[in-house]
């Protein structure tokens, strides 16, 4: 499923709500996750799951070609971590 | 950050009311769940895609006990962060 597709299904579930509208909701839900995180912050949301920065520390590898080491530097990377409601959701509406 | 400033972002951009605001939220969320619970995954362009992925049944032990037992088949959820998203954490942490 495409944002688009959610979109189309959110705004069917909503009196009142025009597609365009939806739109705005879905994409200010995902940019907002994405501002907080950039800012450093933990986002959860309850029953869903959270979203947070992990550091990767700076490690030493091997460039297979040459064999020399060279250091990676550490980064960020984002985690997702699935919520307790969630992962109930999936393992028990499961359609034949 | 929590659902509650999810609400308050779309109150301030939509003339909604803020109970209307919270429906749709829980809605959005709740559509997203029942998506995954239909074995469906969701690719959100700029953001990232989840994935659902299924588990077979696979031997384990107790951790604590060491006790044998098998892990039951079970679907998980994996999340993959865009290009996009990745790039711009990336220079975040550089």
């Amino acid at each position: 499923m495409t944002k688009s597709i959610l979109i189309e299904k959110v705004a069917e579930k909503v009196e009142g709500l025009t597609r365009n509208q939806t739109e705005i909701v879905v994409d200010t839900v995902f940019d907002s996750i994405k501002k907080a995180l950039m800012s450093g912050e933990k986002i959860e949301i309850r029953g869903f799951g959270n979203f947070r920065l992990k550091a990767r520390k700076p490690r030493m590898a091997r460039n297979p070609k040459t064999g020399e080491s060279v250091e990676v530097p550490g980064k960020k990377v984002l985690y997702f971590k699935v919520g307790k409601a969630l992962r109930e959701a999936i393992n028990t509406d499961q359609k034949p | 950050m929590t659902k509650a400033d999810l609400v308050d972002a779309i109150f301030e951009k939509l003339g909604l009311s803020k109970k209307e605001a919270q429906d749709i939220v829980e809605i959005l969320f709740d559509t997203m769940k029942q998506t995954f619970a239909e074995g469906e995954s969701i690719k959100i362009s700029g953001f990232g895609t989840f994935n659902v992925r299924k588990k077979m049944a696979r031997r384990g032990r107790n951790p604590k006990t060491g006790e044998d037992l098998e892990i039951t088949p079970r679907r998980v959820i994996t999340f993959r962060v865009s290009n996009q998203l990745k790039e711009e954490i990336e220079k975040l942490s550089a």
